[in-house]
């Protein structure tokens, strides 16, 4: 009963969190939309834009949510083998989709576009930047998680850090598709 | 060395006489109060019951004074601000170089806002939500003392420019940019400013979150959303708009550090930047913020009319819902704020008409005190002066706010003195009134004795006729044409004995702070012939009444059973607390210095962006992260009071009370 409304309120208080972190990407989105043109004769959008490329990482990011997502149903029947392999996938996929991310940073900074020449860059670095550190802290997070499963097994308080961290996941795969429709489809499409 | 020190060096050190002054002020200020807690042998005490503890009380208590603490740094700022408008004029230059203004002015404000209302208002939030709405703690006290040392990190950070690199920002309070930005603020006086800021701000939004968890998840049973106290709703409102604000804040400094550090191009003025969106960001985020400063403040006011009327709240429901309407409409009147922008007549006149509105949800509050009052049996203690000195002042001071909210007028009053007489009415009169509305109300709760009622009568008139004094003549300046900011004027402009009406009321004002100090002083005095026995000093209403004061740890020994609103005086009319009571296990939280070291090391983290010590930054992460996750694994965050201790305390409190009383 105690340990039950303890969940309610962390889950409560978790959720009033994602809202904050969420109104941070929107500050980070509309900063985006008033400077994309703003390119001061330097590289576009339609330049950056790679579909096979972007549409990979999306691909990448859309699975390690979906295997996330099975983690948290195997941990919730107590399924502590399977469980530890759905996040160990999460966790590389993320990464992967980390890298792909460096990828695309370095070689356009190895081009010269890096984010000192237009406010088009700093925004776009900024916002698909901030969203793949935020990946970066959940593939920390969960490995923490992964050592808490193996020192206590699936325990009601590592059940409940698992759900979180699987909300923490899902809301960075929808804050990407955003990304993906806003910045590349929208500017790169047409 | 560069790579250790980053920017710092020898030359950043102390060399101007007010840094100097700043840093003996300071050291000694530290020496003195190390050397009384050495000789006193407390320091073990001060970590084991206060800098380690998880108790909201304490907590609340602890923002209190450093909150004080800064009231008298930012009073300073305002002394010397009204100094130099005074003697400023014509051949003579005052005693100030203009750069030196600049920063004093900005420090003024941020201090006043961030460091002194934002902290009596959590502290009071502390203190008296947990017992009004029947809890024990807080829904996360790790949150709240993590909370609260961030907000600490951020106050010695602010005054850290003293020691380190000898200037703030001069740039205003919201450090608009591109002023802000690295070409016109080359040194680090802005970064200052910035993790401050950042620092201090992820403490308020920690802090808002945990209090919405608390309002919501941890009531008393049968304590609807319907029989919440006043000052329980206002306080929610106030935190829903910190969690919907602060982000914005966070991001937009952000993005100017990151424009400052990493070269970026946000609000620069070349490579495509756009200036006016920092300011429209920032007062996205900065105009509610005065409606979390006031918010809770109309929630005081409603408990102390109730109680001092002996009366029920008139119009409970509309004042909930005007509660509400304060708080949406304050999304969406940013843009008043700058009319001058050039958005264009539509567009001014839907911020403007918005911002109307919001007399009206102001002016229902109103119009329900009054209500209340009428026909209730007054009683004109000092709680209750500190209400009428609100209703008069912020009456005006709204009056103010509608006449600046229309586009036409606003184009001549913008950045005047007017605007500036108008939101010191605001926060001053309305939101400082009731702060220490508040603290004379729940002080008898907080220590076990009332404060000195002569006193305090002093100090509120002190405060008024100090406050009218020092303002007025600065509306009537904002209409002749002064505007804000100024560090010289021309002696033609017959400005000067307005000026110096406003400097001789900020010395009432400052007898005024003057009378507290010597109040709460007196009080402690004499405390013996002031002490509440009962915990109900003012016959109240509400359930922090219904303990003992000061309240246990635990604040109730039984979680009362709320019927209706105002739930401890249905219980005093119905006798409902005679029965014998059947003490129940406790779970309550441990202390933890987790807090502590983690906002240690997030201050640290901003002391190392500010001088691009970047290997610091590093450490300051790792050390945060490992903070963290020592916390993720400590399962025991929680221990037992057994029945009996339970029992023992009780009849220990009881037997106290019944002493005194012979």
């Amino acid at each position: 009963m105690e340990e039950q409304k303890k969940d309610n309120s962390v889950m409560l208080g978790f959720w009033i969190y994602l809202m904050t972190d969420l109104l941070m990407f929107a500050v980070l989105f509309a900063v985006y939309a008033v400077l994309r043109n703003n390119t001061y004769g330097g590289i576009t959008i339609r330049e950056i834009f790679n579909p096979p490329f972007v549409l990979v990482e999306t691909l990448i990011l859309l699975t390690s949510s979906f295997v996330c997502g099975l983690a948290m149903m195997a941990a919730h029947v107590q399924d502590k083998k399977k469980t530890v392999i759905y996040l160990i996938t999460t966790i590389s996929l993320g990464l992967i989709f980390v890298g792909m991310e460096l990828y695309e940073f370095s070689r356009l900074i190895s081009e010269g576009n890096d984010w000192t020449k237009s406010a088009f860059l700093s925004s776009f670095f900024t916002l698909t930047g901030t969203h793949g550190l935020h990946i970066l802290i959940g593939c920390i997070w969960i490995t923490i998680l992964l050592i808490h499963i193996a020192k206590r097994g699936l325990t009601p308080s590592t059940t409940r850090k698992i759900t979180l961290a699987g909300l923490f996941w899902h809301f960075l795969d929808i804050v990407w598709i955003f990304i993906f429709t806003i910045v590349y489809l929208m500017g790169g499409g047409a | 060395m560069e790579f250790i020190f980053g920017k710092l060096t020898l030359s950043s050190l102390p060399h101007e006489w007010f840094t100097i002054g700043g840093t003996i002020a300071m050291t000694a200020m530290v020496g003195v109060v190390a050397l009384f807690v050495t000789r006193a042998k407390r320091w073990k005490w001060l970590w084991n019951e206060w800098f380690t503890s998880t108790d909201p009380k304490k907590i609340g208590i602890m923002y209190m004074i450093v909150a004080s603490l800064m009231l008298v740094r930012g009073a300073m700022d305002a002394g010397m601000i009204w100094a130099q408008q005074a003697i400023s004029v014509g051949s003579s230059q005052g005693y100030l170089t203009a750069e030196h203004f600049q920063q004093i002015f900005t420090a003024h404000g941020v201090i006043m806002v961030f460091f002194v209302t934002m902290g009596f208002l959590f502290g009071l939030l502390n203190y008296i939500i947990p017992l009004q709405i029947g809890a024990r703690d807080l829904a996360s006290p790790f949150l709240n003392t993590l909370g609260f040392w961030l907000y600490v990190a951020g106050a010695i950070m602010i005054n850290l420019f003293f020691v380190f690199g000898g200037e703030f920002a001069a740039t205003g309070w919201l450090a608009i940019a591109p002023l802000s930005e690295l070409q016109y603020s080359p040194g680090v006086g802005v970064d200052f400013w910035i993790w401050s800021l950042q620092v201090s701000g992820l403490g308020t939004l920690l802090g808002a979150i945990n209090f919405i968890m608390t309002i919501v998840k941890k009531r008393a049973p049968g304590m609807t959303l319907g029989r919440m106290p006043l000052f329980v709703w206002t306080s929610l409102f106030a935190m829903v708009l910190v969690v919907s604000i602060f982000p914005i804040l966070t991001a937009t400094i952000t993005l100017l550090s990151l424009d400052r550090v990493l070269g970026m191009h946000f609000f620069t003025t070349d490579l495509g930047g756009n200036a006016m969106m920092y300011t429209n960001l920032i007062w996205m985020w900065g105009h509610p913020e005065v409606y979390v400063l006031i918010l809770p403040s109309f929630g005081i006011y409603s408990e102390i009319v109730t109680t001092f009327s002996k009366k029920r709240l008139s119009g409970y429901t509309s004042m909930v819902i005007a509660g509400f309407g304060v708080a949406s409409i304050a999304l969406v009147v940013w843009l008043h704020h700058f009319f001058t922008m050039g958005a264009g007549a539509n567009v001014n006149a839907f911020f403007g008409i918005m911002t109307s509105f919001i007399a009206i949800p102001a002016g229902v509050q109103i119009f329900n005190w009054l209500a209340t009052m009428y026909k209730g049996k007054l009683r004109f203690s000092s709680p209750m002066l500190w209400f009428f000195g609100f209703l008069a002042t912020f009456t005006v001071g709204g009056m103010a706010g509608v006449i600046l909210a229309m586009p036409p007028a606003d184009f001549q009053l913008h950045n005047s003195l007017f605007l500036v007489a108008h939101f010191h009415t605001m926060i001053i009169g309305g939101a400082l009134f009731g702060i220490f509305a508040g603290i004379t109300f729940w002080f008898p709760k907080v220590t076990g004795f009332s404060l000195n009622e002569r006193l305090g009568k002093y100090a509120f008139w002190c405060w008024l006729i100090g406050f009218l004094m020092s303002f007025v003549p600065l509306y009537v300046l904002g209409l002749m044409g002064a505007t804000r900011r100024l560090d010289h004027y021309d002696a033609s402009t017959g400005w000067q004995p307005l000026f110096i009406v406003a400097g001789l009321g900020f010395i009432i004002l400052m007898c005024g702070a003057l009378f507290q100090i010597i109040q709460i002083v007196v009080s402690i005095k004499q405390r013996k012939q002031n002490l509440d026995t009962t915990g109900d000093p003012w016959d109240g209403r509400n359930l922090e009444w219904s303990t003992s004061s000061p309240p246990p740890f635990y604040n109730f020994a039984i979680i009362p059973i709320v019927t209706s609103r105002d739930a401890f005086w249905e219980m005093k009319k119905n006798g409902g607390m005679k029965e014998r009571p059947k003490y129940e296990d406790i779970e309550m939280p441990k202390n933890t210095a987790l807090g502590l070291y983690i906002a240690g090391f997030v201050f640290l983290f901003g002391f190392a962006m500010i001088w691009h010590m970047f290997w610091l930054t590093i450490v300051c992460v790792v050390g945060g992260v490992i903070c963290v996750i020592i916390r993720t694994f400590d399962d025991h965050t929680e221990y037992t009071v057994t029945a009996t201790e339970v029992a023992k305390i009780e009849a220990r409190l009881r037997k106290n009370y019944g002493e005194v009383k012979k």
